[in-house]
């Protein structure tokens, strides 16, 4: 299996938040904490365009590469993810993920922030796969299920994509090729280097 | 005076070598359980092994061919 990937296709979502309180939902994320966001790009101006942004589990990820403790991990499926019994809570991820996906739940006293938080594709983190230990921390693990995220597999117009790189990209260029447009994908080449997801193997970047 | 500095340009060049990027390689995943072990809860879907990766990932594929590509469903003269 290849690397497990989000793709959102801006030509199909329609802002309607699904994604968002699915992901609330399933995971019981705490108030003040979007581990998903519907971002719309270029609001107001002919042709704008929504997008549902989350973790989008960097091949290289910059949270990882700052983190002062090492909470992060890469799974073999290729996903980022972070140990809370680790994390401190300095923000570093917060300023370095290109997506603004680390969050923090609390605003407290002296400026404590609480244990990071983030999208993890419902893999859950380093506890007991489906344990309640595991859905108190880091919410459900869908994967060790044999399901997708939550977010995706709500996704009313299907706009969100995520699963196994390979199927995700083949998914994403069926529909390019039959609508002849909206090969862009945002985030795809910051997140996983510079080559589009409706590009054929192989072909340009 | 030489050697002086020598030394110190060695001991310099020494400490320097402590601020190597730090490696991000896959496999350094702290003790966590891979997802195709399945989980220990009563919400795992059937048609597939827990504990057999093979398994696993073909229904994950089978699952997301099945519910994120609309194009599979349509008939082929309308494709």
């Amino acid at each position: 299996m290849a690397r497990m990937k989000f793709v959102c296709d801006a030509e199909r979502c329609i802002e309607c938040n699904g994604c968002v309180t699915a992901c609330k939902n399933e995971n019981e994320v705490p108030w003040g904490v979007n581990r998903r966001r519907v971002v719309t790009l270029n609001d107001g101006v002919p042709g704008e365009k929504s997008i549902s942004v989350a973790c989008m589990h960097c091949s290289d990820a910059p949270c990882m590469a700052v983190c002062p403790v090492n909470c992060f991990y890469h799974t073999d499926e290729g996903l980022v993810l972070h140990d809370k019994d680790i994390c401190i809570g300095c923000g570093y991820c917060s300023y370095a993920c290109p997506f603004g996906a680390p969050q923090f739940p609390s605003t407290g006293t002296f400026g404590v922030r609480g244990k990071m938080d983030k999208c993890t594709f419902c893999a859950g983190g380093p506890e007991v796969n489906g344990s309640q230990a595991e859905f108190e921390k880091y919410g459900r693990n869908r994967l060790s299920e044999g399901k997708l995220p939550a977010c995706a597999e709500m996704c009313s117009t299907k706009a969100l994509l995520a699963g196994d790189g390979d199927v995700v990209a083949d998914i994403f260029r069926t529909r390019v090729v039959q609508r002849g447009k909206g090969a862009e994908v945002w985030g795809w080449g910051t997140a996983y280097g510079s080559k589009q997801a409706g590009q054929p193997p192989g072909g340009k970047s | 005076m030489t050697r002086l500095a020598f030394s110190c340009a060695l001991v310099a060049l020494m400490g320097l070598s402590g601020c190597g990027e730090k490696p991000q390689t896959l496999g350094s995943n702290k003790g966590h359980v891979a997802a195709f072990e399945g989980a220990h809860n009563t919400f795992v879907v059937p048609g597939w092994t827990p504990g057999d990766k093979s398994s696993w990932e073909q229904e994950l594929k089978a699952r997301m061919l099945r519910t994120q590509n609309e194009y599979s469903k349509m008939n082929t003269a309308n494709k």
